[in-house]
């Protein structure tokens, strides 16, 4: 079969553990968007940002290093579509949780968390 | 329909875009300020070419040019004549331009006192007897199309109010009431900033004037004093929180017990534009953040942190001040 031959080096490729930026691929999306709508909407008022420089929260977690994160808030996987779904509506996804939904629609959120993976630890 | 919501800090509002705030007036007083700035750069930059070309003639010259620049009479007419009459000229022009921004209250304005405290602004809308008839805070809702006197004033130390597309700056000073007069031509969102140094963070003290087509603005008014708040279960038990953790010592909400004066008024801070006076965008996040942890925002400001309480009760103190509209 041609495409086994096709796709049998790319599983290659994904399993040897690519930059931040290949494995959370997020077509369309716009990492200085988010920044602009990360201070737009006070994500800060939380969270200490890399690139944000006021104000650092600390209601909720450093987002240091994000990329590098396994699990969103420890239980979630950390993929492009679960994170864009979390920094919009987080209590829908992770019940309990003390991050609020935020004011922001489908494309913002994408590239909020766009912004959120060039925070790797490299 | 009132003005879109601006959710950018009142303070960027206030300092950056383009055209700059300060060229860019909103309304008849404002604008004669930009007209006097105009006026007075214009003739700072002729007054600069004049003492150029005098310096070029002194240095690079014939002999005789440079005889006549170093001369009594130039002396006399560039050096004494000419700035006493343009400078005079500028304060008698100056002076009348600005005089309707102070003048003494005539009775038939909307009058709102404003009082700079160390790091935020009490509002009260007054009556024609000078009597609070609302209270409120970091935020004023205007009509468009009529002055508006502010009563400014200080509790503490001396603050300035401005709000650059509205009016020029004035000193709130403790002891005295400074009258201003502002006035938006167009429905809008308008930000400002303390101007004076106040301490601590007194570059994190904003303010926002929110204009409402007239109609509108009685509306908003009318709705605000008949308003009844129906609370959820999450809210009712912020209601008690707030109660039990101590909130109400230093913060009023109309028509409940909580009765203190020491942080701004929370009658109404659910329909903010703002957190923090200015600073930050009044949604449930930044609500949260700013009642568990407002010195990480707002460093030395007169709240404690409240760090002891746990998210649950953060989610439901929020959910209790976004329903204060
Ligand atoms: C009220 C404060 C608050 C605000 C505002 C807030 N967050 Fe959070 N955030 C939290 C808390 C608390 C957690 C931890 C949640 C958990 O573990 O259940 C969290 C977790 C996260 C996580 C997962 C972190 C990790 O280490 O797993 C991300 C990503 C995140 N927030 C992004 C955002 C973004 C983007 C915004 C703005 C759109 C935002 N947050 C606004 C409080 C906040
Ligand atoms: C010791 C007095 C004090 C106590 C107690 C206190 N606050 Fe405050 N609060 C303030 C002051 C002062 C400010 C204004 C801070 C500034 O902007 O400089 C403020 C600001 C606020 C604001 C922002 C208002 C605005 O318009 O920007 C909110 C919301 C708030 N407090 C909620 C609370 C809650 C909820 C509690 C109880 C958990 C509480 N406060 C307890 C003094 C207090
Ligand atoms: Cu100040």
């Amino acid at each position: 079969m041609p495409t086994a031959h096709v796709l049998l080096p790319l599983l290659l490729l994904v399993a040897c553990k690519p930059p931040p930026d290949e494995r959370h691929h997020m077509p369309q999306a716009d990492a200085a968007r988010g920044k602009a709508a990360i201070e737009r909407v006070g994500c800060a008022s939380c969270h200490a940002i890399p690139g944000v420089r006021w104000p650092q929260g600390t209601i909720g977690p450093s987002l240091d290093g994000f990329a590098e994160r396994a699990l969103i808030a420890g239980r979630l996987p950390n993929r492009p579509d679960v994170l864009a779904a979390f920094v919009r509506d987080a209590p829908s996804l992770a019940p309990g949780t003390n991050m609020p939904a935020m004011p922001l629609n489908e494309e913002e959120s994408r590239d909020v968390a766009a912004y959120l993976y060039t925070l790797g630890d490299r | 329909m009132s003005p879109p919501i601006s959710t950018r800090s009142a303070i960027a509002d206030a300092l950056a875009g383009w055209p700059p705030p300060v060229f860019d007036p909103a309304g008849p007083y404002a604008g004669s300020i930009t007209t006097l700035a105009w006026v007075l750069l214009v003739m700072s930059v002729v007054v600069l070419g004049v003492v150029l070309v005098a310096l070029w003639l002194a240095l690079f010259g014939s002999k005789r040019q440079r005889a006549r620049v170093g001369g009594t009479k130039a002396v006399w007419t560039g050096g004494i004549i000419f700035p006493v009459i343009v400078l005079t000229l500028l304060l008698v022009y100056g002076l009348s331009l600005t005089r309707s921004l102070t003048a003494p209250i005539r009775g038939d304005e909307m009058r709102v006192r404003i009082t700079g405290e160390m790091w935020w602004w009490r509002v009260a809308y007054l009556d024609g007897e000078g009597r609070a008839t609302m209270v409120d805070a970091n935020e004023l809702h205007i009509p468009t199309g009529r002055p508006v006197v502010l009563e400014l004033e200080s509790s503490d130390v001396i603050h300035s109010f401005w709000v650059p597309r509205l009016s020029g700056k004035l000193d709130m000073i403790p002891g005295r009431r400074n009258l201003m007069r502002i006035q938006a031509d167009r429905p809008g969102v308008f930000g400002g900033q303390c101007a004076e140094y106040c301490g601590g963070p007194h570059a994190l003290m904003g303010f926002v004037v929110v204009a409402h087509r007239p109609q509108d603005f009685a509306a908003m008014m009318a709705a605000r004093r008949t308003r009844t708040v129906a609370l959820s279960p999450q809210a009712a038990r912020g209601a008690q929180l707030f109660a039990d953790a101590g909130c109400a010592a230093c913060h009023r909400i109309a028509g409940t017990p909580a009765n203190g004066l020491a942080g701004p008024d929370l009658t109404h801070v659910g329909s903010r534009r703002s957190l923090g006076a200015g600073i930050l965008p009044n949604n449930r996040g930044t609500m949260i953040g700013w009642i568990g942890d407002s010195q990480a925002i707002k460093p030395g400001n007169r709240m404690p942190r409240y760090t002891v309480l746990p998210g649950e009760d953060l989610q439901a103190l929020a959910a209790y001040l976004e329903a204060r509209k």
